[in-house]
């Protein structure tokens, strides 16, 4: 018979000390790594740039001591390792490419970095309790649409490479709203579902084999789904729409428990597919890519492509090795085929450690959705880490030809700055909600009880 | 929720299990046909990111890869020059490479399999990775005479060890300078290889081994010969008819002599002497006689037809199959389509002065890796016998006689026996002959077996012939040798 002795929670915050020095020592070499290979000694600023991100990632690991004790002590290393991976990477092809300090990536990605865990931090502080969140769900959801809408407006909105996702922002800068715009119709979805999830599952009409629910209480949510997923097709932003698509059917799946959503969602997907790749000649053409990379025909538009895989197997098990690949001759190395990269100089063993580092967090994510005890944080983080899981899967299946390429780049590691500043705004958000899920019950000498002596042996 | 929620966590392990299995398909799996795809710049650039080896030619370098500042890391230059292109070859990025830049190509790149070891303390040590060093047979000194005896003819030289069968001289002219080639521009490197692609005299043909070939011509008298020794119907001393002219069986045509006189005396005239004025008649009926597949089986055993790697490519020479008599007489004085190259009429002398064993050619005498570690010295290689130590010591004795008092009497060198053969190939009715000399000796300094061919006659046009415009080339060669 087991011996069942409660023990006090263990909060694990040293736990998640020894994991960040862990994250940014690796950081921290592979930037030595790649100085020792390219010129032959160590970077100078190696220290400065070490410095940086130990002091940015111990700044949020204080915050979490103070705010928030109890939060996953794995989130935060793992985000920083990918972070400082990220922009070793990044420096190296502004290398390559011969960028001066004005054009340089890196450095860009360096203050869009701090930004970001300024942001983490931020959201750790200032949200206390992530109930409080679902009072803002219709205002998530207004918001998160005008946000969508904003690349449209004429003088503010950039059409870049045929996409229309851009805004302008004072000092050159330019900012992807739909990156913000996921959290908070993340958010919207969550709210919804949670208090609408009852009559969602069980009132409504069948229609064959399908269980449907009625027009009302799908309303709102239809509709917020539907216009976001328009809008996102009009400024051809496919990548975006399909993790909008795959979350909603995630989250109403999980909500409703039904699994005649997934049906429902699998033959509205083949469908939209479908009708995208009839409609739009550059679906047509990212499906030829995919399909025949090196057909004669397609090879003016599958470079990229080509050159992502050409780089992949030059690395093959082992990598190039940091430095010593040709990662530049694919075009967007630092955002879109960063992946492509990580590929060609660390190898497929890099790129295993890359993939499982991410399946870690997206874990964490699910692991606190599954522990925390209120139905919207269980929705709202399990949203937060599918939408993750689906990204990174819609990127290096690109890249590796599971699916056809879309516009999405890895969270954390591409160059990129809305993207950054939201993926580090999501990981507050899952630190926050994994504090309620591993925090534990308050005990009950608060109520001034008489406590009850621990059970013993149980025979 | 929570069941709902696991079984979402299913389907992430799912997606990423697919990511797994892609990535290793492109990076395991498929990895090799995809880096081998044409089109993939990054073979090329990896490769020359690699300090490519030298090839040396006793203890200098023919062939080397300097640094240099762009995408390539490193540049081949040739201080050889034109005199040592038709071996070296060149390396170049648009064109790949040629002559033994590609025959050791992964030796010198570093990616043989014999430089594994040193391959793998490159990766462990992190030294930079290098080709092996490339060492050859070829003696420098007589590279230099050679290409300097034939001046501004065209044709070429080859010196053989009959010993070794290692190469101590490949000579082709006219000849180019490979440096250009191997530009890392675009432009330069077409501009380069367009001239001589547009050049008539092809420069870019290795005459020595390859090209278009020659006609032996009376060299091949030197394999007839040999066939009617092995054969036990015929010595030294047998008498053999030898007219002004006969008539070619079946035909109205006649084969004759070069000086359209008599070989001897009442139309006969002995082996030795046959062999010593060249005499046509007697050799075109000597082979009608022992007939073709004698006579082809001879040739084959001193090499005719056989795909040899010297480490080079050589292109083959051609005995015909299917011959009538006429076409047989021709052949067997070394006209109608026998072809020969230099290497192969070389080797015929090789076999004769190594007591009737042919050596395999050989180009390379030495493999070092970067660290001057010997990791391969190739040693001689038997190829055949073709004639008994007998039939070989008859031969010499016909040879002799050639230059002492024969056709070859420019190749004589004081106090040393010159063993030789002339040769004067028609090649195309109004064009000059090509001419040929293939001679051994041996000395104090050692012994060789030479072959020279000058196209076209060379300075003499049509005066020219092989004992009077080869001959003194393969003098040149030995004396350097022997002395």
């Amino acid at each position: 018979m087991a011996l069942v002795t409660p023990g006090p929670a263990r909060t694990r915050r040293n736990v998640e000390l020894a994991l960040l020095v862990l994250a940014v020592g690796i950081a921290v070499s592979a930037y030595g790594y790649l100085g020792l290979a390219t010129e032959g000694q160590l970077p100078g600023d190696m220290v400065t740039y070490g410095g940086l991100l130990a002091v940015f990632s111990l700044a949020v690991h204080a915050v979490l001591r103070v705010k928030a004790r109890y939060a996953d002590p794995v989130i935060l290393p793992i985000a920083t390792a990918i972070n400082g991976i990220g922009l070793v990477m990044i420096h190296r092809i502004d290398l390559a490419k011969h960028r001066d300090i004005m054009n340089s990536q890196s450095l860009r990605q360096m203050m869009w970095t701090g930004v970001g865990i300024v942001a983490c931090g931020a959201v750790i502080w200032f949200v206390r309790d992530h109930r409080g969140l679902a009072r803002y769900t219709y205002t998530a959801m207004a918001a998160g649409l005008v946000l969508l809408l904003l690349p449209l407006v004429p003088f503010l909105g950039q059409e870049i490479y045929g996409a229309r996702i851009w805004i302008k922002l004072p000092g050159n800068l330019s900012f992807q709203p739909g990156e913000i715009a996921k959290i908070l119709l993340a958010l919207f979805f969550a709210g919804y579902l949670v208090t609408a999830r009852d009559s969602l599952s069980l009132v409504g009409r069948k229609v064959a084999f399908l269980q449907l629910p009625r027009a009302r209480d799908l309303g709102p949510l239809l509709v917020s789904w539907v216009i976001s997923l328009l809008v996102l097709v009009f400024e051809r932003d496919l990548g975006t729409s399909l993790l909008f698509f795959g979350l909603f059917i995630a989250l109403i799946y999980v909500a409703t428990e039904r699994t005649s959503w997934i049906m429902i969602g699998m033959m509205l997907f083949a469908g939209g597919a479908f009708f995208a790749w009839t409609l739009f000649s550059h679906v047509q053409l990212r499906v030829a890519i995919w399909l025949h990379p090196f057909d004669p025909a397609n090879l003016d538009n599958s470079y990229q492509l080509v050159q992502g895989l050409f780089g992949m197997a030059s690395g093959g098990l082992l990598g190039t090795g940091l430095g010593q690949g040709r990662p530049d001759i694919v075009p967007f190395a630092d955002s879109d085929f960063i992946a492509a990269a990580i590929g060609e100089e660390l190898g497929l063993t890099g790129l295993f450690a890359l993939l499982l580092l991410y399946a870690l967090l997206v874990e964490r994510g699910l692991r606190t959705a599954i522990g925390v005890r209120d139905g919207f944080g269980k929705l709202f983080a399990a949203g937060l880490a599918f939408s993750m899981a689906l990204q990174v899967f819609v990127v290096v299946g690109g890249v590796t030809r599971v699916i056809p390429l879309t516009g999405l780049t890895m969270p954390f590691l591409a160059a990129g700055g809305s993207s950054l500043l939201s993926n580090w705004i999501v990981v507050g958000l899952l630190l926050r909600i994994s504090d309620a899920a591993r925090r534990p019950a308050p005990s009950t000498s608060a109520l001034n009880l008489p406590q009850i002596p621990a059970p013993a042996v149980i025979p | 929720m929570n069941g709902p929620l696991r079984r979402l966590s299913s389907v992430v392990v799912l997606l990423f299990a697919a990511l797994f299995a892609s990535s290793t398909f492109i990076q395991f799996v498929d990895a090799d046909a995809l880096n081998n795809r044409p089109g993939n710049a990054r073979t090329l650039y990896k490769e020359y990111s690699r300090q490519r080896g030298p090839i040396v030619v006793a203890g200098q370098e023919v062939a080397r890869s300097v640094p240099s500042r762009d995408d390539y890391k490193f540049q081949r230059t040739y201080p050889g020059g034109a005199i040592y292109a038709p071996v070296t070859g060149f390396y170049s990025v648009i064109y790949g490479e040629t002559g033994m830049e590609s025959a050791a190509g992964d030796l010198l790149a570093g990616t043989a399999d014999q430089l594994f070891y040193r391959r793998i303390s490159d990766l462990l040590t992190g030294r930079q990775p290098q080709g092996a060093t490339v060492e050859l047979t070829i003696d420098p000194k007589l590279q230099r005479i050679a290409w300097d005896a034939l001046g501004s003819q065209r044709g070429a030289v080859v010196a053989l060890d009959p010993k070794t069968g290692n190469v101590l001289a490949m000579v082709s002219k006219p000849s180019y300078d490979p440096t250009p080639l191997a530009s890392h521009s675009e432009t330069a490197a077409k501009t380069a290889r367009q001239k001589l692609l547009d050049d008539d005299t092809r420069p870019l043909d290795n005459r020595a081994i390859g090209g278009r070939l020659y006609p032996p011509a009376s060299t091949f008298k030197l394999i007839t010969a040999a066939a009617a020794l092995s054969s036990g119907r015929y010595t030294l001393d047998s008498v053999l008819d030898g007219p002004a002219q006969i008539t070619l069986p079946g035909t109205t045509t006649a084969l004759a002599n070069d000086d359209r006189r008599a070989c001897g005396g009442g139309n006969k005239v002995s082996f030795t002497d046959a062999m010593r004025i060249s005499c046509n008649t007697a050799f075109a009926s000597l082979g009608m006689s022992l007939g073709q597949d004698v006579v082809r089986e001879q040739a084959e055993k001193f090499g005719f037809g056989q795909s040899l790697r010297i480490p080079m490519p050589v292109t083959p020479s051609t005995f015909p199959a299917d011959l009538n008599a006429p076409q047989l007489a021709q052949s067997s004085i070394g006209q109608f389509e026998v072809r020969a190259s230099p290497l192969q009429m070389a080797m015929v002398s090789a076999a004769i002065a190594n007591g009737g064993t042919l050596m395999k050619p050989n180009l390379v005498a030495r493999v070092r890796s970067a660290d001057f570690q010997v990791v391969s010295a190739p040693p001689p290689v038997e190829l055949s016998r073709p004639v008994s130590r007998q039939v070989a010591d008859d031969l010499r004795t016909m040879m002799l006689a050639v230059v002492q008092n024969g056709t070859g009497t420019k190749a004589q060198i004081d106090g040393v026996d010159v063993a030789g053969k002339t040769g004067t190939a028609q090649s195309a009715p109004g064009r000059p002959p090509h001419a040929w000399f293939t001679s051994f000796a041996s000395g104090r300094g050692g012994d060789v077996a030479v072959a020279v061919v000058v196209e076209d006659g060379g300075k003499l046009g049509d005066e020219a012939f092989g004992g009077t415009v080869a001959a003194p080339i393969a003098r040149k060669v030995m004396e350097a040798v022997v002395r």
